[in-house]
């Protein structure tokens, strides 16, 4: 079972990332783009392209963005990190920033480093300081040369075209991999809308901006296999991922950032002979996905945080009744509506506890996109195996980013899931003190002629309603222990870095990349530092407590409150359940990714504490 | 939908088979009596016993599936009709059958009511009305009428009660019937057409909970000195009668019977065709898996994967 609780994930990088990091290269090998603009100027596209060329050129790229949450649109950035070594995070501050008006450079100049380049628009930016940091501007006028290039009716649309085209000629890209996919893009709009494209393009591509740059910035392509990788963002990952793991049926509501999974699935689960269904709310769409999953399907459903909570009352059924269901949250800044369009991952209690009575469930959470897909089939895999709810807890970051990452290996993982409608036998009892949980979904004949009623009051283990306390403390124990299984084949996370010393990171979710980074940063400097990362969050692999053991300071990283009594969310469990006073936080809300130098800062306060 | 095992022949399904344990309803409350009228139209009807489906949500009326021997859940308060939406749209071989009261249903379900009708989802949804909340003993229910005393309106219940038959018409669900548990026979034939009925049905039924609300239904009862007043149906025999006869294809008509005063008419108000969910979601999933062909789910994923290089 051990290989099926973590489908041919990419693992194993933990263990050998540290020994073949290149540090002397790094600076050559990476740059941090950032555009900033409106979002009507098409920068996501930008981006996206980049990010699909970097798939293609064996290069790494993690990309970064912020949508206003008004729908008439507004300031929007998308930051690219490129790279042909290991792209751990979007990257803390930029090498290149280009500022599409004035209140973009005013806002953004400070993500740029000491030293680094600006590009501004001087048809839209009027004021710089030039004397600032260090920084080089350079001021083309974008808006004029796209509208010359292009000329016509399109006015300044395709500034961003013309802007990826600087940007490939800036960073020596290739452009016929660009082109083919600015064709790919456009070429089914019209002949005329491409050609439009590679207009703007070219007058990018061919702009002498190299005169105004002094060094080298060729990024040379990746040394890694040169198989296409492929690009997408971490719902989109998620969403093929439980398609691959036999999710046919499912439920749900809108809300920012989980639509696009419900609204993916909506248009693709026909395809394959299922169905998903828009509710009128989550009571309503956790109840249509409980229906589905008693039918004998894989079903699924969805939300984010507040959402969540109203689906409560029926995940607590789900776990009485024992019935298979997979529930996606993808976290975002809260409580009530907070910060709809931010990253946070302040749902981890909800997940676990968030439902009356003791109702044990299974919680994981991807680390980058590319997990996003492993972990939406391993959900699949618990949700069947065990007969329970199983949460994936995914966030915004995860959600809209887009990465890069070698193709999975369908031919190992695609399944398929039909309800078992055989006929039961008479001795049949779906909840066996020992055994598996055995639904029997509606349409099974029973060869005893008796027919089973599922329920949510408490039962014995044929079902039938009881109110005996020997029965509750037995069935409350028969679902704790049924979950604590699942732990036993949970392996113990790698340990990145030495296996004992001074200070061990521990993270969990989308704070994998920027805590990875940070810890091997933290070992170029000589520090004495590793990290763990924590994908099953409930139950907790075994074992935890003897890496902790083999550390001084123990500092879990996340982006939730240190609450009332001075700790994260994860870091109250992982000291209620070690006991180990040496575990401690470093959290925040501002609703941005974790940045290295946070990390580090928070490794740094702790060393000077226990010195 | 995803291809489903096919069961071997049944027997011939009988009272007996149907029969589960003893209902633990109070003596003389009225749900006794919509039990043994849904038993005799399921044994008229010989639905294949396993394919015959009971759902419930929280309520003395919601126990429901526990006295039918036959496939069954008893879910969550108010949530009895999502969960029937997600297995009807899920598993179209199965006879899905929906029970509960005024609370579950007009209540904490409310909004359910109104989506499952406006989607007409193909399934049948019988509601035991007592105009109280039985389970929890004696709290005001959203049909009890104004000035009916219960412990969470000792001086008599104030807030106007909601029309189920209104809301049902309005709602968009195409049949919407209403009977009283008194009259067994006329329950059992309005069942029998809610069945058959292709979408979402609806039966109201005026069912006693004698303990809580005695005598709240008698001025419907012949046998308590009331009127059971039954809905003349067109019978498009061009006689003059015909003429004030109602048709029940018509909805405003349907409208103006269920705003009479209580205790009003009984009978079938609507029962008209429009496509089901059923029906217009499977057409997508048949038009979708014609243009995939023989594209295995794992050839579909491939072929997005693809796109994404
Ligand atoms: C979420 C939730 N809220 C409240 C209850 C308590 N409760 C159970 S049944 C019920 C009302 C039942 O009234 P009705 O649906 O009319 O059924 P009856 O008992 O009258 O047949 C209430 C309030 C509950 N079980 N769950
Ligand atoms: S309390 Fe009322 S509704 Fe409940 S079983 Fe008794 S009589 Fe029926
Ligand atoms: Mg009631």
């Amino acid at each position: 079972m051990s290989s099926t609780a973590t489908p041919a994930s990419p693992e194993n990088t933990d263990a050998s990332a540290s020994g073949s990091d290149d540090s002397s290269d790094r600076e050559l090998q990476n740059a941090v783009i950032r555009f900033a603009g409106n979002s009507q100027d098409g920068i996501q596209s930008i981006g996206a392209f980049l990010a699909k060329l970097a798939g293609r050129s064996a290069r790494e790229v993690m990309t970064y963005m912020t949508i206003p949450s008004t729908i008439a649109g507004g300031p929007s950035i998308f930051q690219v990190h490129l790279g042909s070594g290991e792209v751990l995070s979007p990257g803390d501050e930029a090498d290149f920033l280009f500022a599409f008006y004035q209140h973009s450079y005013d806002d953004h100049l400070n993500s740029l480093k000491d030293g680094g380049i600006c590009i501004y628009d001087t048809d839209h930016v009027e004021e710089v300081k030039k004397d600032e940091r260090g920084i080089l501007h350079v001021g083309l006028p974008i808006t004029s040369i796209t509208v010359e290039a292009i000329g016509g009716s399109a006015r300044d649309r395709g500034k961003n075209i013309m802007v990826l085209g600087l940007v490939a000629q800036i960073f020596q890209l290739s452009r016929e991999k660009l082109s083919t996919l600015i064709e790919k893009q456009f070429g089914r709009k019209g002949e005329g809308v491409f050609r439009n494209a590679m207009l703007a393009f070219d007058a990018g591509y061919a702009y002498a901006v190299g005169d105004l740059l002094s060094g080298d910035f060729d990024l040379k392509e990746g040394t890694g296999a040169k198989e296409g990788k492929m690009t997408t963002d971490g719902n989109t990952a998620l969403t093929y991922g439980l398609l691959a793991g036999g999710v046919r049926y499912g439920a749900g509501y809108p809300i920012t950032p989980w639509s696009s999974i419900m609204e993916l699935l909506r248009s693709e689960l026909p395809k394959y002979g299922g169905l998903f269904v828009q509710a009128e709310d989550e009571l309503a769409a956790v109840s249509l996905a409980m229906g589905m999953s008693f039918a004998g399907h894989l079903a699924i459903t969805g939300s984010s945080g507040p959402g969540l909570s109203l689906k409560m009352e029926a995940l607590s059924y789900a776990t009485m009744a024992e019935l298979p269901l997979i529930i996606v949250n993808v976290q975002r800044g809260g409580p009530s509506t907070g910060l709809p369009t931010s990253v946070e991952q302040s749902d981890l209690m909800q997940a676990i506890y968030g439902s009356h009575g003791d109702s044990p469930r299974i919680v994981i959470a991807p680390r980058n996109v590319e997990d996003c897909f492993y972990v939406a089939v391993e959900a699949c895999e618990l949700a069947k195996k065990y007969s329970c709810p199983v949460i994936i807890l995914t966030d915004q970051a995860l959600a809209t980013r887009i990465e890069a990452f070698k193709e999975p290996d369908l031919d190992s993982i695609v399944v398929e899931v039909k309800p078992d409608l055989s006929e039961r036998p008479a001795d049949w009892s779906p909840y066996p003190i020992d055994g598996a949980t055995v639904h029997a979904p509606p349409g099974s004949p029973m060869a005893g002629g008796k027919y089973p009623v599922v329920t949510g009051l408490e039962h014995d283990e044929w079902g039938h309603p009881s109110g005996s306390p020997e029965v509750h403390s037995k069935m409350n124990a028969r679902r704790r222990e049924k979950i604590k299984k699942v732990a036993d084949n949970i392996p113990l996370p790698k340990v990145c870095g030495e296996e004992s010393g001074d200070t061990l990171i521990v993270g969990w979710g989308s704070t994998w990349g920027p805590i990875r980074e940070a810890t091997l940063r933290a070992q170029e400097k000589g520090l004495s530092v590793s990290s763990i990362h924590i994908r099953h969050v409930h139950p907790l692999a075994n074992g935890l407590e003897t890496i902790f053991d083999n550390f001084k300071d123990i500092v879990v990283v996340e982006m939730n409150d240190e609450g009332l009594y001075g700790n994260g969310q994860l870091a109250t469990l992982l000291r209620a359940r070690y006991c180990n006073p040496n575990i401690r936080s470093v959290c925040k809300t501002d609703g941005l990714n974790f940045k290295i130098k946070e990390i580090l800062a928070g490794i740094d306060a702790g060393a000077t504490a226990t010195s | 939908m995803s291809a489903i095992v096919e069961a071997p022949e049944p027997k011939k399904l009988t009272k007996k088979m149907l029969t589960a344990d003893h209902p633990t309803w109070c003596p003389g409350c009225g749900d006794f009596a919509v039990l043994a009228a849904f038993f005799k139209v399921l044994e008229k009807l010989q639905i294949p016993h396993e394919k015959i489906c009971t759902i419930a949500g929280i309520g003395c009326s919601s126990r429901f599936p526990y006295f039918v021997n036959g496939h069954g859940i008893h879910y969550i308060h108010g949530r009895a009709l999502p969960l029937a939406s997600g297995v009807s749209l899920s598993r179209p071989d199965l006879h899905v059958f929906a029970f509960g009261g005024d609370g579950d249903g007009y209540s904490i379900g409310g909004n359910h009511l109104d989506h499952a009708a406006r989607k007409n989802v193909n399934l049948t949804y019988v509601v035991m009305d007592n105009f109280v909340y039985g389970l929890t003993k004696k709290q005001t229910s959203p049909t009890s009428p104004v000035g009916y005393k219960s412990k969470t309106d000792p001086m008599g219940a104030v807030d106007q009660p909601i029309n189920p038959m209104t809301k049902l018409v309005n709602g968009g669900a195409t049949f919407v019937a209403r009977t009283h548990a008194t009259q067994v026979k006329h329950m059992m034939e309005v069942f029998q057409r809610a069945i058959e009925h292709p979408g979402f049905s609806v039966v109201e039924v005026l069912s006693e909970c004698i303990i809580f609300y005695p005598g709240a239904f008698d001025e419907g009862n012949p046998r308590k000195g009331g009127e059971f007043n039954l809905i003349e149906e067109k019978q498009w025999d061009d006689t003059p009668e015909d003429e004030a006869r109602h048709d029940v294809t018509n909805k405003s008509d349907a409208y103006a019977i269920a705003c009479e005063e209580f205790p009003g008419r009984f009978g079938v108000f609507l029962e008209h065709d429009r496509p089901t969910k059923n029906q217009l979601e499977q057409r997508w999933i048949d038009s979708s898996m014609e243009k995939v062909g023989d594209a295995t789910p794992k050839d579909l994923i491939a072929q997005r994967f693809e796109g994404m290089k």
